[in-house]
């Protein structure tokens, strides 16, 4: 400071200061207002950028290019770990082979499964800067956050020229779609509910594996007399609790029902068989460790391999898991569906759509042309341990569990999946996912029978 | 100031501007650097702080709960719902716990260690540095490291501090990061509190790593503040015959007191803001005994799309900081206008 700051500043006294300091106060939210203004006549910008683009009706996604050249094409994912990205690259492979010259741009965010990826999406889209195809699980996540907000491109007729909605399961089709309309496109499809146990503790214990709840429950007695933990159960990254959760309603309200849930929200104050879930939740919960919020889905899957818990359900992520961890299927560890969930099959999906305004659509719509491709899923899922959502896969390029799922899938009664975005909006599972962790602590039965209540205010 | 208006309102025949001396452009130019110079400043500080508090001030108002912006006006509807959800009540208490005992932990251990290296021991720099060195480690890696020593395993097969515990043979099984429990929990509660009142089991560990990681900063601020302290104050002390703990009582703690006013600021705005170490250490479980406002501004913002409610917790952490910090700077303010 100069010689006279500090003059200036000497000069002034207390009374002066405040005088100031006050008066900057008062002039702030002044300031800040007409900041806001400003932001507030900037925030139509995106919206009305959007009649410029193709209006979704008028231009078929499939209409002849018109010839000016794409160089480019991004897609957005948060597929970064091994398996997944060789799955990604495996795509990009054969993109490449139908588009040459075209440069991909594999824009990933990792981490926080696909948290950090799903708030870095919304930024762009919001700032009008949109990837030429996304990664998004198909169904209500897609539909709840971008579709209701008029920022996805139909897509029904790739489904009609590409022959997708001939191969692709009908109830599927239906719990993806939008008042008849597709908005994305499924490549993979993984399952969860799922129970996977050791099976050197089953045989040690003479014991099968149960296929109802009523034959858990006597597994369960025999394996804690045995001084084995019966059921292994994460919670660090704060969805195991909400998964198990999901079989169980499976299990209490069936394929039918089930669904219902997150169209009706009435039910889950009124339908007594809530109640019965929630009993059954606790009850699970009883033959379970009591450190699962310190422990993971995958070390909790660890205890199982290991052989300290027999159990656990979770998702069929958990058998890439277990191969990597070089367990023997069929020797160490095996898979029946969760109990009481036998001929329900619980699926998710990731999947790619089409953001109005994409910057080199021609591009993303070969892109999508490739997901839903035979080949293209042939190639992808093999890689990242799941299943095609097409029925027509070539079996031999799958191994043993996979084999088995694409099976099931084929067969089962299919149900959207809550936890990964397949049912309900994003909104809504947060407020699910919250009722149940408090929950898996508190275990306080009537505390979450009323915040899922409250969760179901967000079922719109 | 009237008498210089009428003469500068007095007509001056023949000249049209008064000339200017030397000396009063000097002056002119004198004043109006400084204002230059911070200017730039001013108007960034305007824009990019209060300019986005104002902006999220408005959005908390608003009905963004999507994608899509929605800026008509809610009214205080957003902070009604944060006030009556389990969720941010169990927020408030945490943080309250964690603050109180974060800064009664860190200042306490803080000021022991000052005490026992100003005590002039041999060596002791190095001490100062080992004292100093969790400090340098960012939140994220002593949450980790914290998460892994409290992860309890299970009885029989102890992991982290437990399997220390059994190795020294004390019968303590330790499972705090696992529960929810809050002691003393029950009791009387009012209506509107969802939550029951009191110390989460699971925030201790939490509060240890943090304390761990900011009682040597603490112990660094007050030995500065112990060797600014003239000897000769303490000296006199022992003249007149006081006992070591007498000078220490009387004499050294009263002359901390600034220093202990510097690291309450310092420390309370640290653990009211708190994000990674908790993020890192429980993700804010089990079931939100150990979550705490930043979390949940984070989640409901950027997971849930809900930009009107995580606004409205942004302000709510806000004000809490302001309560905070705003008596401390106008008692800056008037000290340092009065010296």
């Amino acid at each position: 400071m100069t010689s006279t700051g500090r003059e200036y500043s000497r000069e002034m006294t207390r009374r002066e200061m405040l005088r100031r300091f006050l008066a900057l106060g008062l002039a702030l939210p002044g300031g800040t207002a007409l900041l806001a203004a400003c932001a507030g006549g900037q925030q139509p910008t995106p919206t009305t950028a959007a009649p410029t683009q193709p209006p979704a009706g008028q231009a078929s996604p499939t209409a002849p290019t018109t010839g000016q050249a794409e160089d480019k094409l991004e897609i957005f994912s948060w597929w970064t770990n091994p398996g997944e990205a060789d799955g990604l690259k495996a795509l990009f492979d054969l993109f490449s082979q139908r588009r040459p010259g075209v440069e991909i741009i594999n824009a990933t965010v990792a981490g926080g499964a696909g948290t950090n990826a799903k708030a870095v999406l919304v930024t762009r889209m919001q700032g009008g800067n949109p990837p030429d195809s996304f990664q998004v699980h198909a169904g209500q996540e897609l539909i709840g956050t971008w579709v209701v907000a008029g920022k996805m491109e139909p897509i029904n007729d790739l489904f009609e020229q590409e022959g997708w909605n001939k191969v692709m399961p009908k109830t599927l089709l239906d719990q993806i779609s939008h008042e008849g309309k597709f908005y994305s496109v499924p490549v993979n499809i993984h399952r969860s509910n799922m129970l996977w146990y050791n099976k050197r503790v089953f045989e040690a214990n003479n014991l099968q594996p149960p296929k109802t709840v009523d034959e858990f429950y006597q597994v369960a007695e025999k394996l804690k007399s045995a001084g084995v933990t019966p059921l292994s159960v994460g919670g660090k990254d704060k969805f195991e609790v909400p998964h198990l959760f999901e079989s169980v309603l499976l299990a209490v309200f069936g394929p039918e029902d089930y669904p219902k849930l997150f169209g009706d929200p009435g039910m889950w104050e009124s339908d007594a068989r809530i109640q019965e879930a929630i009993d059954m939740l606790d009850q699970f919960l009883s033959y379970a460790n009591e450190d699962r919020a310190a422990l993971s889905w995958a070390d909790a899957a660890q205890r199982v391999i290991d052989g300290s818990a027999a159990m656990t359900i979770m998702g069929d992520w958990a058998y890439g898991y277990f191969i990597n961890k070089g367990a023997q299927p069929g020797q160490v560890f095996g898979w029946v569906p969760a109990p009481g969930t036998d001929g329900s099959f619980l699926w998710l999906s990731d999947s790619f759509g089409l953001p109005i305004g994409a910057p080199h659509r021609n591009n993303a719509i070969e892109w999508l042309k490739v997901c839903g491709s035979r080949e293209g899923q042939d190639a992808f899922n093999p890689k990242k341990g799941s299943i095609p959502a097409r029925t027509d896969a070539d079996k031999s390029k799958y191994d043993e569990y996979l084999r088995y799922s694409i099976e099931r899938f084929a067969q089962d009664k299919l149900a959207p999946s809550v936890v990964h975005g397949a049912a309900a909006n994003e909104a809504y599972m947060t407020e699910y996912n919250n009722a149940l962790n408090v929950f898996s602590a508190s275990r306080d039965k009537d505390q979450l029978k009323g915040m899922l209540i409250d969760a179901a205010k967000e079922l719109k | 100031m009237t008498g210089k208006v009428i003469e500068e309102a007095r007509p001056r025949p023949g000249v049209a501007t008064r000339p200017m001396t030397a000396r009063s452009r000097y002056r002119l130019v004198e004043r109006l650097i400084p204002i230059l110079m911070i200017t730039p400043s001013i108007i960034a500080i305007a824009v990019f702080v209060y300019g986005f508090i104002g902006w999220t001030t408005v959005v908390s108002v608003s009905r963004w709960q999507g994608i899509v912006p929605d800026l008509s006006f809610a009214g205080f509807r957003n902070y009604a719902a944060l006030l009556t959800s389990y969720r941010f009540q169990s927020d408030i208490r945490n943080t309250i716990v964690f603050t109180v005992f974060f800064l009664i932990g860190s200042l306490s251990i803080g000021l022991l260690l000052a005490v026992l290296l100003d005590s002039k021991v041999r060596g002791e720099s190095f001490f100062r540095t080992v004292y100093l060195f969790p400090m340098a480690l960012s939140f994220v890696v002593t949450g980790t490291v914290w998460q892994w020593l409290f992860t309890p395993g299970a009885p029989g097969q102890p992991t982290g501090l437990n399997l220390l515990f059994e190795q020294i043979g004390l019968p303590v099984f330790q499972t705090w990061s696992t529960v929810s429990h809050v002691w003393p929990g029950g009791g009387w509660k009012p209506e509107w509190l969802r939550v029951p009142f009191g110390v989460p089991l699971a925030m201790i560990p939490v509060i240890i790593a943090a304390i761990w990681q900011m009682s040597g900063f603490t112990m660094a601020m007050y030995l500065a503040g112990l060797r600014a302290i003239p000897d000769e104050l303490r000296e006199a002390a022992r003249v007149d015959g006081a006992s070591e703990w007498q000078v220490f009582r009387w004499i050294t703690f009263p002359l901390l007191q600034p220093v202990t006013l510097s690291a309450v600021i310092v420390l309370g705005h640290i653990s009211l803001k708190i994000f990674d170490l908790i993020m890192t250490q429980t993700g804010g479980g089990p079931g939100f005994a150990t979550d705490v406002p930043g979390i949940f501004m984070y989640e409901t913002t950027f997971k849930s799309n809900k930009y009107a409610e995580g606004a409205a917790v942004a302000i709510v952490m806000l004000l809490m900081v302001s309560v905070l910090i705003v008596p401390y700077l106008i008692w800056r303010l008037r000290t340092e206008t009065e010296r």
